[in-house]
C-alpha cells in the first residue's frame, strides 16, 4: 500500500500511500522547529535525571548531583516554620498565662497553636472536636471537676490527673463503698435514690430519705453537704445535668459500687511549658472557659466553695 | 494499485519543512491605515492602563486597574472585586467568547487580522524589520548576503529593537499585579520579587521569539482559534476574497492590449504583479483561494487597490466578499447589501446572548450588597449540654466589609425566641444577649466565634437566622439562615 504515494492536488502535499474506501491520508510535514522543540525536551529529560534522583534502586532513589530530596525539603520548610514561631513562643514563655486576656493577639496565636498540639496529644481520649465520651470529660460544657480557669487548666494539663509516681498530680480516690462492703447493696440503692433527687430526675422517696443519711455520713466530705461537689478535690457536681460517667440508675450504682477512678498523663513530662499553656488557652477557648477567681490565689479549693456563682463541677 | 499516478512526478515534500522567511512589503491604504489605528489604540491600552491612578481613599490602592493576587482583590476604576464575586470575571470571559463568535459570524477572522496581540506585535516588529533592513527587496537580499560587518551590525541593531520592545511588553505585564510607580522602583533597583523577574524574563522571551522569528508559525502551527473559527464561518461570513471570474486568466496589460485587438480570448483584471503576495504577513498567496494562513488582515485588498488604480481598473479584485456573493457574482445575479449581511438572524441571537449576558453582569453589579454575612455551624461537636440542662450551639461567622473603610456592624438574631449568644473572644453567656455590635476592618473579613444558648425544651431542631446591618448605612442588609440543634434525635 505504501507504494500508492501521491500528490494531493488542492493541497499540493504528499499523500503517506494508505488508502481506505477511498480515504487517503496527508503526509504533511512537520515544521523543523517543532522537531527542534522535541529534542529541546529530551534533553531537558536527559539534564532532569542526572540532576534529580529519578531511578529507583533498593535504597530509594539515590543519585542526581543536587543531592536533592524531598525529606530534606520537608525539614527545611518545617525549621523555617519553628523560625517564624519563635518569637511567638519565646513571648508565650515569658508571659503568665493569667496575663493572656490582656494580650488578645497573643491569646489568640496561643489558641491556634493549643488547637494544633491538641490534634497531637489529646484528640485520642477527649476527641477531635474535645467533646469527650464516656469517662472523659467534655472540655466544651461550662462543667469543670478540677476548675476552669486559664491558671487551673494549665496545672491540670502540667501534672495530670492521678499519676502515683508524679507528686504535684491532682489526686483524690472515691472509695469503692459497694465492694469493699463499707455499703450494703441495699444501701447502695438507696444512695443511688437519693443522689438522682439532687439532679431533679426523681423525685424524694422513702429509699431516698434512707439514703439522704447515708450520704450525708459518708459523701458530704466530698461532694458537699448540697451534693455540689469540691473541685479541691475534683469531686464531681451532682446536682446539673452533665454526668462524665452516665446519670442513670445503673452507673451510678456501678459508680457507687465500684468507686471511678480517671486518669489523664502529667503533660509536664513530655510537653514543653509552652505547649501546655498553649494547651490550656485553646481549651478555655472551647466555650466553658472562666474567668480567674478574684480573691488573691489561696488554695484553689476554698475560693472555688465560697463563690456560688459558678455552679460548674462535674457530675458523675 | 499497481498503475502509476501521474502526479508521483511531482518532487517529494521532506517530512520536516524549514520555515519560509517572509518578508512583507509596506503599503499604505484604508486597512492598513485602520491596523495603524488599531495597533496604537490596543498598545496604548496595554501600556497606559497600569499607570492610571484612581483614589479609593485611604483603605485601597490608588491604582485604576490592579489584579492584586496576593490579597486577592481585583479593582477596576469603582468596581472591586472579591474572590466571591469571581462570576463577573467569568462572564466577561462569557461575553468575550461570544464576542468572537459574533465577531467572526459576521466578518470573519477579524480578530486575527487587526486585534490579536500576535498580529499587532508581528506587525510591529514587521515595522521595525523594515526600518532596520529596508523594504521587502532590501530585506530578501540581505537574507541572502553573506556575514559580513554590515550584515551582522544591522542584525544585531534589529534584535536590539526587538528586545527592547519585548522588555516592554513583557515588563508592562507584570504591572497590573502590583502597584506600577513601586513595583517599577523595586524592579529597577533589583529588590522585587523573584516572580517579577521570572515573569518578565518569559514573556520578554516569548514576545522576541513569537514576534521576532515565530510570526504566522503561531497562527498555523499553535493557535487553536483558526481551526474553530472555522467551523463558525458560514456562507455569509465575510472573507477576503480574489475574484477570480474577475482577474482570470492573468495576464499583462500588453496581453490584454494584444487580446482586445486580435479578440483572441479575453484576458482578466488581475496582472499578476504579485503585488498581494508581497504584502502578505503571513506569506501566503490569497489567489489561491481561502486558506489557513490567511488571516484576513486586508492589507492584499489595500495593495491590489493601488494597483487597479494605477492600470484605470475598478477596485476590488480583492476584497471583502461573503461566500454567497462571490457566488451569486459568479451566476451575474445581484449581491446583498453588507448592512444585510452584517444584521441577520446569526449575528443578531450572538448580539442578544452577548448583551444579555452583559445586561445581567451590569443588574448583579447595581445590585451586590458590600456587606455580607456567613455562618456555620460547628460540626464537631454538634451541640453542647450545659451544666443547667440548657444546650450550646457554635457558629464560625463571617463578616465581609467588602468598602473601603472601617464599619461598625450590628448583628442580631431572628427566631429561637428563648435563645441568646455571645462572641467567644469578647462575650460571656453572662452578658449573652439577642445582638451584638461589632467594628470591621476596612475590605477584609472578620471571623469571630458565636455561641448560641437555647432551653433544650423538647430537644428539637430550630431555625433562626442572623441579619447584618450597617450602623452608617440603610442599604439592604444581608442575613444567613442556620439551624440550633437542641440534642434530639
Amino acid at each position: 500500500m505504501a507504494e500508492n504515494k501521491r500528490i494531493d492536488h488542492p493541497t499540493g502535499t504528499e499523500t503517506v500511500g494508505h488508502e481506505w474506501d477511498g480515504i487517503e491520508e496527508l503526509n504533511t510535514p512537520l515544521p523543523r522547529w517543532w522537531l527542534w522543540t522535541f529534542y529541546a525536551t529530551v534533553a531537558f529529560a536527559i539534564g532532569y535525571c542526572v540532576v534529580y534522583p529519578t531511578i529507583p534502586s533498593a535504597n530509594g532513589a539515590p543519585g542526581g548531583n543536587l543531592k536533592w530530596s524531598s525529606r530534606e525539603e520537608l525539614e527545611k520548610t518545617l525549621a523555617a516554620r519553628q523560625a517564624e514561631l519563635k518569637p511567638i513562643h519565646a513571648a508565650l514563655a515569658a508571659t503568665d498565662i493569667s496575663a493572656l486576656p490582656g494580650k488578645p493577639e497573643l491569646m489568640q496565636q496561643a489558641i491556634a497553636g493549643g488547637a494544633a498540639a491538641f490534634k497531637v496529644h489529646c484528640v485520642q481520649c477527649h476527641g477531635s472536636g474535645a467533646a469527650g465520651a464516656k469517662g472523659y470529660p467534655n472540655l466544651n460544657d461550662d462543667d469543670w471537676l478540677w476548675g476552669g480557669d486559664l491558671a487551673t487548666l494549665e496545672k491540670t494539663i502540667a501534672d495530670g490527673i492521678r499519676q502515683p509516681e508524679h507528686d504535684a498530680t491532682r489526686f483524690s480516690q472515691m472509695p469503692a463503698f459497694g465492694r469493699d462492703g463499707i455499703l450494703q447493696p441495699a444501701q447502695v440503692e438507696d444512695v443511688t435514690s437519693y443522689v438522682r433527687t439532687l439532679s431533679g430526675q426523681e423525685g424524694m422517696s422513702a429509699s431516698a430519705r434512707r439514703g439522704q443519711a447515708l450520704f450525708a455520713a459518708n459523701c458530704v466530705v466530698c461532694h458537699g453537704p448540697d451534693g455540689k461537689g469540691s473541685r479541691t478535690v475534683g469531686a464531681p457536681n451532682l446536682t446539673d445535668g452533665i454526668w462524665l460517667y452516665g446519670g442513670d440508675r445503673d452507673t451510678i450504682r456501678q459508680t457507687i459500687t465500684n468507686s471511678r477512678y480517671g486518669v489523664m498523663p502529667a503533660w509536664n513530662l513530655h510537653l514543653d511549658t509552652v505547649t501546655i499553656r498553649m494547651l490550656a488557652a485553646y481549651v478555655h477557648s472551647l466555650g466553658g472557659g472562666e474567668a480567674a477567681p478574684a480573691p488573691a490565689p489561696a488554695p484553689a479549693g476554698a475560693t472555688a466553695a465560697a463563690t456560688p456563682a459558678e455552679t460548674a463541677n462535674g457530675g458523675g | 494499485m499497481a498503475e502509476a499516478d501521474p502526479d508521483i512526478t511531482d518532487s517529494p515534500l521532506g517530512q520536516y519543512q524549514k520555515r519560509k522567511s517572509v518578508f512583507p512589503k509596506a503599503v499604505d491604504g484604508t486597512f492598513r491605515r485602520l491596523k495603524w489605528a488599531i495597533m496604537v489604540v490596543t498598545l496604548t491600552i496595554y501600556y497606559v492602563t497600569p499607570w492610571l491612578r484612581w483614589d479609593r481613599g485611604p483603605y485601597a490602592p490608588d491604582q485604576a486597574v490592579l489584579v492584586d493576587l496576593a490579597h486577592r482583590r481585583f479593582f477596576m476604576f469603582d468596581i472591586e472585586i472579591w474572590p466571591h464575586e469571581f462570576y463577573f470575571v467569568a462572564g466577561l470571559l462569557v461575553m468575550a467568547g461570544i464576542g468572537l463568535f459574533l465577531v467572526t459570524s459576521a466578518v470573519g477572522r477579524a480578530w486575527c487580522g487587526y486585534a490579536c496581540p500576535q498580529t499587532v506585535w508581528t506587525d510591529l516588529f514587521q515595522h521595525i524589520e523594515r526600518a532596520v533592513d529596508g523594504d521587502r527587496n532590501a530585506a530578501i537580499r540581505l537574507q541572502n548576503a553573506p556575514w559580513g560587518v554590515s550584515k551582522i551590525a544591522r542584525r544585531l541593531l534589529k534584535w536590539s529593537i526587538w528586545l527592547a520592545v519585548a522588555m516592554g511588553t513583557g515588563g508592562a505585564w507584570i504591572f497590573y499585579f502590583a502597584d506600577a510607580p513601586t513595583l517599577m522602583h523595586d524592579f529597577l533597583h533589583g529588590t522585587a520579587a523573584p516572580v517579577a523577574y521570572m515573569t518578565v524574563f518569559v514573556l520578554t522571551m516569548t514576545t522576541f521569539i513569537f514576534g521576532g522569528f515565530m510570526r504566522e508559525q503561531v497562527c498555523i502551527y499553535m493557535c487553536p482559534w483558526p481551526r474553530i473559527q472555522t467551523a463558525m464561518m458560514d456562507e455569509k461570513s465575510l472573507l477576503v476574497t480574489y475574484r477570480h471570474w474577475r482577474g482570470e486568466p492573468r495576464g499583462s496589460l500588453k496581453q490584454a492590449q494584444a487580446a482586445a485587438k486580435t479578440g483572441a480570448g479575453t484576458i482578466g483584471d488581475c496582472i499578476d504583479c504579485n503585488q498581494c503576495v508581497a504584502v502578505c504577513p503571513t506569506g501566503i498567496d490569497i489567489r489561491q483561494g481561502p486558506q489557513i494562513g490567511c488571516i484576513t488582515c486586508a492589507l492584499c485588498i489595500d495593495a491590489c487597490d493601488t494597483v487597479m488604480a494605477q492600470v484605470g481598473r475598478p477596485r476590488g479584485l480583492i476584497d471583502y466578499v461573503t461566500f454567497e456573493d462571490a457566488t451569486r457574482e459568479q451566476a451575474g445575479q445581484p449581491t446583498t447589501p453588507v448592512l444585510k449581511t452584517l444584521f441577520r438572524p446569526r449575528t443578531l441571537a450572538y448580539f442578544a446572548i452577548w448583551g444579555g449576558i452583559g445586561l445581567a453582569l451590569l443588574f448583579a453589579l447595581g445590585n451586590r450588597t458590600r456587606l455580607d454575612i456567613s455562618a456555620q455551624h460547628d460540626r464537631n461537636p454538634l451541640f453542647v449540654r450545659m451544666s443547667d440542662g440548657s444546650v450550646r450551639n457554635a457558629y464560625t461567622v463571617k463578616l465581609r466589609n467588602m468598602e473601603s473603610r472601617p464599619r461598625t456592624v450590628r448583628v442580631h438574631m431572628e427566631g429561637v425566641p428563648q435563645a441568646s449568644m455571645w462572641l467567644g473572644e469578647t462575650g460571656s453567656r453572662e452578658a449573652a444577649s439577642r445582638a451584638f455590635e461589632v467594628k470591621l476592618s476596612p475590605d477584609a473579613v472578620t471571623k469571630l466565634r458565636l455561641f448560641v444558648v437555647s432551653p433544650a425544651g423538647d430537644g428539637s431542631r430550630q431555625e433562626f437566622a442572623l441579619v447584618v446591618q450597617a450602623n452608617d448605612d440603610a442599604a439592604p442588609s444581608d442575613r444567613h439562615d442556620l439551624v440550633l440543634e437542641r440534642g434530639g434525635e
